[in-house]
């Protein structure tokens, strides 16, 4: 915006002025961004649901079954940092189901709890690293090594424990019971963590930082930047958060199968790139996610309540997808650069 | 003795090499594995993925990947399963017309979407592997189509009375595999494949119809998972929303870049993938004979993609700097 005084739209424009493009009104700045569209969302799905069926929107119910979807949204979370960054990694719903079919296997062999813990959370990590060694250090596209964990993984987890589904003790079971002010755990984990990760990236030097290694890697390795470590280190994060996320889910659960959260890196990128997050890296944010997973829980609860079948819930989970990209896209390509 | 080292040196050497010594090695273990019988087991397996692998290379070398394409043989197979409940007197072969055309259409949509709005196929794709087979539950009502629906002739194809010794199924593969040879090789359609795989860049500017070539690729490969369906309804017997097709990008991608196809577009033969998929049928079909329960096969699948875009990588790498001396040396 310039500050000189306007004599009549007639009066030639200095050249300064030309030079630059024009600042975007200040509203546009605000509002035109691909987070608005999950805020919309948000604001107008409950208004539907509760038109058509009123007993899905109820503030107890939303919380509760949040928890159902919070440990793909804390992977979800981190996932977006990897994103951001430049990769993708699909696996992460599969290293959750082999690491807790291996947090069950142990503490059923009499593993005692913490020892337990530890294994299930270092298993997470050598995941992550393996998919960060495959990536970051062989250089192989991480959409394509991914998919390659994420059959391996699977594989291994049904490998370990078969066809059955392995009980956990009583006393680990409920954590999705439990509540602080009435707010289940599991919800308060999420939001704690994406409070956390938000702070994380964009008030501190490591966030910013993966914000320029998704923007351009050459460019910010010539500013000294060591991107390969940032990669690494989000990937094996994704890692360790799987193998917590798993934790969290079989608790609320009791029983693990090879087979948990099958198709979840479906929604995982799904609510990545529906909260806004850009598919080539570089741009996003936290918040657009954690808003994501929300709105995709409140539909889900609609549709449940509406008894849709969960293969058609999926077809509208996939269209979803496809149309969150091209809006994303269709954004940023219009408002930034 | 030149001639022979390009031979020797090619790329699908090593896969062969790989098939004849895991099948000496388990022919020893167990000699039931060399029986012609056994041979015939694993033929029987393979048109499938055969077939679905053809299309799924083109795309690969086009610098595009398909995910969707199990859940394409499952929409076209359900859809002409469908067709021959609801009208059994129509004439069985239009199954093969309807099958192809489904999946060509669905692939086509693949194409469109990632032409038009510049997206990665990837992405594009697992949304549509979730959508086609949201679709097709929708389309089946959650039901199976059993056998009685299916025509007589149709399963008579992949029966295993032989005709000319091979049932109808494994001809129609070879024959998919020969037209394939023919269009990647000398068509000039397949060669502006290959071009937009190398060079996406250079491509256009050579003056290639990336868009109309991308959109034929992503409808030859859904075509391919339609005509892999219509054949599975003939190999199975019966078309279930759930199972037709689930996973099966997984196979088809382990057995395309066992085959040598680079991920990174613009490398790969018709033969490589033929041998991978081979490969992939021998271990299929020695893991029962060993005991090993089917549970592991999908960890297989997993850990043969990783190792073979790890070779693939290492090669490429090695290709570089040998072009890179080379160039030094001549300067």
């Amino acid at each position: 915006m310039t500050t000189e005084p306007m004599t009549s739209p007639s009066e030639p424009i200095t050249p300064s002025v030309t030079d630059a493009a024009p600042a975007r009104p200040l509203w546009q700045v605000i509002l035109i961004r691909p987070v608005m569209m999950t805020v919309v969302l948000l604001i107008l799905e409950p208004i539907v649901a509760s038109i058509f069926w009123p007993q899905s929107i109820d503030l107890q119910y939303i919380l509760s079954t949040f928890t159902l979807t919070a440990p793909l949204a804390l992977m979800a979370l981190v996932l977006t940092l990897v994103i951001i960054s430049g990769e993708i990694d699909l696996s992460p719903a599969s290293s959750m189901a082999l690491t807790a079919c291996v947090f069950a296997a142990v503490l059923q062999a009499g593993l005692p709890f913490p020892l337990a813990v530890v294994v299930c959370i270092g298993l997470g990590f050598v995941l992550g690293l393996f998919n960060a060694f495959l990536v970051v250090y062989l250089r192989l596209p991480s959409l394509i090594a991914t998919i390659g964990t994420l059959t391996f993984y699977r594989g291994l987890a049904q490998v370990l424990a078969g066809d059955a589904s392995i009980k956990f003790p009583e006393w680990y079971q409920g954590l999705n019971l439990v509540t602080v002010l009435g707010i289940p755990v599991p919800d308060l984990i999420v939001t704690l963590a994406a409070i956390l990760l938000a702070l994380l990236l964009s008030a501190t030097i490591f966030g910013r930082q993966i914000y320029q290694t998704g923007t351009n890697e050459i460019a910010a390795q010539h500013a000294g930047i060591r991107t390969r470590l940032i990669k690494t280190a989000l990937f094996v994060t994704l890692g360790v958060v799987s193998a917590l996320a798993g934790m969290m889910f079989t608790s609320q659960l009791g029983t693990v199968r090879y087979d948990l959260g099958l198709g979840g890196e479906l929604q995982m990128v799904l609510m990545a790139m529906l909260g806004g997050t850009y598919i080539f890296g570089g741009r996003g944010s936290i918040l657009g996610t954690f808003l994501a997973a929300w709105l995709l829980s409140i539909m889900t609860n609609a549709m449940n309540t509406a008894s849709w079948l969960p293969a058609t819930q999926f077809c509208l989970l996939g269209v979803l997808l496809i149309v969150s990209i091209i809006i994303t896209n269709f954004i940023y390509s219009r408002t930034q650069r | 003795m030149n001639a022979l080292k390009t031979i020797l040196l090619r790329r699908e050497m090593g896969i062969l090499v790989v098939i004849i010594l895991f099948c000496l090695a388990v022919g020893i273990v167990k000699p039931r594995f060399l029986a012609l019988d056994n041979f015939r087991t694993m033929l029987m397996l393979v048109p499938l993925i055969m077939i679905v692998a053809m299309g799924q290379m083109l795309v690969i070398i086009a610098r595009h990947v398909d995910l969707s394409v199990g859940s394409t043989l499952g929409f076209a197979a359900m859809m002409t399963a469908l067709m021959f409940k609801t009208a059994p007197d129509i004439p069985w072969y239009l199954g093969f017309l309807v099958a192809i055309g489904i999946g060509a259409v669905l692939g086509f949509m693949n194409g469109l979407t990632v032409i038009v709005f510049r997206l990665p196929a990837i992405i594009v794709t697992l949304g549509t592997l979730y959508l086609y087979r949201g679709l097709t539950f929708i389309a089946s009502g959650a039901k199976q189509i059993d056998r009685q629906f299916i025509p007589g002739p149709l399963k008579a194809m992949s029966a295993n009375a032989p005709n000319f010794w091979f049932p109808w199924i494994l001809i129609i593969a070879l024959a998919v595999v020969l037209i394939t040879y023919w269009f990647a090789n000398h068509s000039r359609l397949g060669r502006q494949i290959y071009a937009i795989g190398s060079n996406p860049v250079a491509a256009p500017l050579r003056g290639i119809p990336v868009t109309a070539v991308t959109l034929t690729v992503f409808s030859i490969s859904g075509a391919l998972a339609g005509l892999a369906g219509i054949m599975y309804a003939s190999r199975w017997g019966f078309v279930n929303p759930s199972n037709t097709g689930w996973g099966f990008e997984f196979q088809v991608i382990a057995a395309v870049v066992i085959g040598g196809v680079s991920i990174n577009g613009g490398v790969g033969s018709v033969l490589g993938v033929v041998l991978g998929v081979l490969l992939l049928g021998c271990v299929s079909s020695a893991l029962p004979l060993l005991g090993i329960p089917g549970t592991v096969q999908s960890a297989i699948y997993g850990l043969v993609i990783i190792v073979a875009l790890v070779i693939d990588q290492s090669v490429r790498e090695r290709g570089i700097q040998a072009l890179t001396t080379a160039r030094g040396a001549r300067t």
